[in-house]
């Protein structure tokens, strides 16, 4: 081993992994895994939800074993049967979700399983936690070695993963999306460690959906995707377009496919919608064909105008007319018989019941429909019923018995869009429906959006995303502080006229 | 470490001055219930049996299962050591290790099932706790065992003492001072508190989980072999029912003495104590004037008081955690 002090890169690299697979039943999960990690360096590991990322680090971290390619430590092959064995070879793993044990104190979830020892092979308390105390100030942070682990901050917790990292002297470090929930200074502090490492000549590989982290920390990246390697580059030999054109496989300007359709006759029709010190005098309409943009800042009111007009929530003045009859308010179920569809924001709380089957989520909102003499659903009705939609969407499940829950968040979404659609609504109203999901999987919904627009449906799209807003309306409403402000129409629709009329920004 | 010791040290603190307050209170209205020969014994040894499997169901708690067959191992250990000692001559050291090895294996079973079938262990040990019994009752049928078969200086041990303390007591804090050794100094001890924090990052830690979790039944299996053999050393008769219903106190005992019913805290002293209060109570509440059908009640207001204080414990804690990190910022 060369000293610490030696940043320079040697020829062995620190970890290999060559045209390594791995298939669950019928499921390949990891077509062709390739990744090489050098001494003294941060490889970035970038892909769509789904590409392969997690199961190629589950399979370094032990948890997985390959079903063939080399995997090869230092040079030289190796066979990991746990995560106890990848653990003793130098590998620490640092997952999105740091798993720490919640009722013990943070120094013995550094030292578990490995605590220093005294005679009778008693635990070394004193120097266990005076070893905790002296890796907690070379990492620079201030956290009591002596508090219990519960309650502790992500990005404190995710400090100890390290501290638990650098104790074992492991030699490889995987970061999976460490900085997902973390805030901007936590970023900072934990890219410093990060660095601080890497000058150490360990080997750290870094898995980010935030394309601006990588191009500040990382040296190179590599690109995954359906399962398989498609290219590794130096940082400074590549830019975004790039990353994100082999993420996908074609060309970013792909990513809004707006079709043109015919605008037809009004089939929303709201006016004067009131709810007390929530929004005021909010009048729209949506059009047959149109999709219609709700832009706005977080805390606008956008989402509880949709949840107001689908009738979720009651309001206080107003109307909302539907191809010409009144829609009562606060009742959703007339708001879906009337052809309304609410598409809501977060779509694991309120869109899924996660625990439940693919079949089971889609004709949830038709089971009324679906059922024998309004009472029994046979698997079989249930099942034709959701193939249907399944296959329109494209949502990638061999099975439709499988639980929602284990999808990657952009087929969750698809299910909760097929689930809707199965109501056959005449308007849909989509709160940030691309939010959380990869890029590949979000031009799907994009698509979808606009083929459906395309064959006379009313969209009303509430996003908080410019690109996506500009990309697919064909009008943008803009809210600011419960009112609309703006209503602008396609062609004049830029990023700052939306965003100085959601805003208030002087023109 | 200080401030996770303070609190559980208040934990079984309360617990211990509970039950000095029954003893007290009781020996103030009857002074014979501590002075006096038979007061002082029966205060030491009557909770020892269940003491014992408390140990051994703490142990279980903490790795977040429970143990349910424990009075059927019991009553399985009891008789066979009663039957050996009617029918063989084997000496009463080899009987009493034959009966601890004997639940041990029970408890193997347990584990086994548990770590190979991946049901809970809750399900498990409720289908143990009458198969056990069941074979039981087929074996011993109507038959008993009575002090007439049980050697003489086998039944000493029920009641000898040393220097004033019954032997049966020392016993138990010797099985209660290893336990709570191991526990609190030894990497597998605090496994078994990591195990039961959280049983998902244990197995992404690296820790043998499976292997662990198989020792603490088998422990919790050779303990009530253990008791089954003091059973027959204290009572000198053993039916097919012999140690029915103290699973229940056992797991009662744990959860007075601030055992976290899903695991990952607590201690074999905390749930000693419990042991000690909950029988001790038993014996006291007559003494106190209490009508009968109350000292069921009062057992289970105390099970359910110490559950609603880990609560406000927990909570008071999260409380002052945060606290701490608004002033920090």
């Amino acid at each position: 081993m060369a000293s610490p002090a030696t940043p320079a890169p040697r020829a062995t690299p620190a970890l290999e992994l060559r045209t390594i697979s791995k298939s669950f039943g019928a499921v390949v999960a990891l077509r062709s895994g390739t990744l090489t990690l050098e001494h003294g360096k941060i490889m970035a590991l970038v892909g769509e939800n789904g590409a392969g990322k997690s199961t190629l680090v589950k399979i370094i971290a032990g948890l997985y074993q390959p079903d063939s390619g080399e995997f090869l430590l230092e040079g030289r092959p190796v066979e990991f049967r746990s995560t106890a064995e990848a653990k003793a070879a130098g590998i620490a793993v640092i997952y999105q979700e740091p798993t720490l044990f919640p009722d013990l104190t943070v120094t013995e979830n550094i030292f578990m399983g490995r605590q220093p020892l005294r005679s009778f092979g008693r635990i070394d308390r004193k120097s266990m936690h005076a070893e905790a105390i002296a890796l907690f100030q070379r990492l620079g942070v201030r956290i009591n070695p002596d508090r219990q682990a519960r309650g502790l901050s992500i990005a404190d917790q995710q400090i100890i993963e390290i501290a638990k990292a650098i104790s074992l002297d492991a030699r490889v470090l995987i970061m999976d999306e460490p900085t997902a929930a973390l805030s901007g200074v936590e970023v900072d502090r934990l890219f410093a460690v990060a660095r601080s490492l890497r000058d150490e000549g360990r080997a750290l590989l870094f898995i980010s959906h935030r394309f601006d982290e990588v191009f500040a920390l990382c040296d190179s990246v590599t690109v995954m995707r359906d399962g398989a390697y498609i290219s590794t580059a130096k940082i400074a030999d590549t830019d975004v377009d790039e990353i994100v054109r082999q993420m996908v496989g074609r060309d970013v300007a792909d990513l809004f496919p707006k079709q043109q359709t015919t605008i037809g006759d009004v089939l929303l029709d709201v006016k004067g919608l009131t709810s007390a010190g929530i929004f005021d005098d909010i009048s729209f309409q949506v059009r047959s064909g149109e999709i219609v943009g709700l832009a706005g800042l977080v805390g606008a009111g956008r989402s509880e105008v949709a949840r107001a007009v689908f009738g979720v929530d009651g309001y206080d003045g107003g109307t909302v007319v539907l191809a010409g009859s009144r829609v009562p308010g606060h009742d959703p179920a007339a708001a879906m018989r009337a052809g309304l569809a609410l598409v809501p924001e977060d779509r694991r709380r309120e869109g899924l019941v996660i625990g439940a089957s693919v079949a089971e989520n889609l004709t949830i909102a038709i089971r009324q429909r679906l059922s024998a003499a309004g009472l029994f659903i046979t698997g079989r009705r249930e099942n034709e019923a959701s193939r249907v939609w399944a296959s329109r969407l494209e949502v990638k499940s061999s099975a439709l018995d499988a639980e929602v829950g284990t999808f990657s968040g952009g087929n969750q979404q698809k299910v909760v869009l097929a689930k809707w659609l199965a109501t056959e609504p005449r308007v849909l109203i989509v709160d940030e429906p691309t939010r959380g999901i990869d890029v590949g999987t979000k031009a799907e919904v994009h698509r979808l959006l606009s083929q459906l627009a395309g064959e006379g449906l009313g969209i009303l799209m509430i996003s908080s995303e410019l690109p996506e807003v500009l990309g697919m309306a064909d009008r943008v409403l803009v809210m600011r502080e419960g009112r609309i402000t703006a209503t602008i129409e396609r062609a004049d629709a830029t990023a700052e006229s939306v965003m100085r009329a959601a805003t208030g920004a002087a023109a | 470490m200080n401030s996770l010791k303070r609190l559980t040290r208040a934990r079984e603190t309360g617990i211990l001055l509970a039950f000095l307050l029954v003893v007290i209170a009781t020996t103030v209205k009857n002074p014979s219930f501590v002075f006096s020969q038979d007061g002082f014994r029966d205060l030491l040894v009557t909770p020892m049996l269940v003491l014992l499997i408390a140990v051994g169901e703490a142990m279980v708690i903490i790795t977040r299962n429970v143990d349910l067959s424990v009075g059927s191992v019991i009553g399985l250990t009891a008789y066979t050591a009663g039957t050996l000692f009617k029918y063989t001559d084997i000496p009463w050291l080899l009987v009493a290790l034959i009966a601890i090895a004997g639940g041990a294996a029970l408890g193997a079973v347990n584990g086994l099932l548990i770590s190979i079938a991946k049901v809970p262990s809750l399900v498990i040990t409720l289908g143990t706790l009458y198969a056990f019994r069941g074979i039981n009752v087929l074996w011993t049928g109507s038959n008993r065992i009575n002090s007439t078969d049980i050697p003489n200086d086998f039944q000493m041990i029920g009641t000898a003492q040393l220097l004033y303390i019954p032997v049966i007591t020392i016993i138990a804090a010797v099985v209660l001072i290893a336990a709570a050794w191991y526990l609190r100094n030894t990497r597998g001890g605090r496994e078994f508190y990591a195990i039961g924090s959280d049983p998902d990052a244990a197995n992404l830690y690296g820790l043998k989980v499976g292997r662990r979790v198989l020792l603490a039944f088998i422990v919790s299996g050779a303990l009530a072999g253990l008791a089954g053999v003091l059973y027959v050393a204290r009572y000198g008769t053993v039916d097919s029912q012999a140690g029915s219903g103290f699973e229940l106190q056992a797991v009662g005992a744990a959860v007075i003495g601030g055992v976290a019913i899903f695991g990952g805290i607590g201690s074999v002293w905390g749930a000693a104590i419990g042991a000690m209060l909950l029988l001790t109570i038993n014996r006291a509440l007559p003494v106190l004037g209490i009508q009968d059908f109350w000292q069921q009640a009062v057992v289970g207001a105390l099970i359910i008081a110490a559950i609603v204080l880990d609560r406000i414990l927990a909570l008071r804690q999260a409380r002052r955690l945060t606290v701490m990190e608004d002033s920090q910022a």
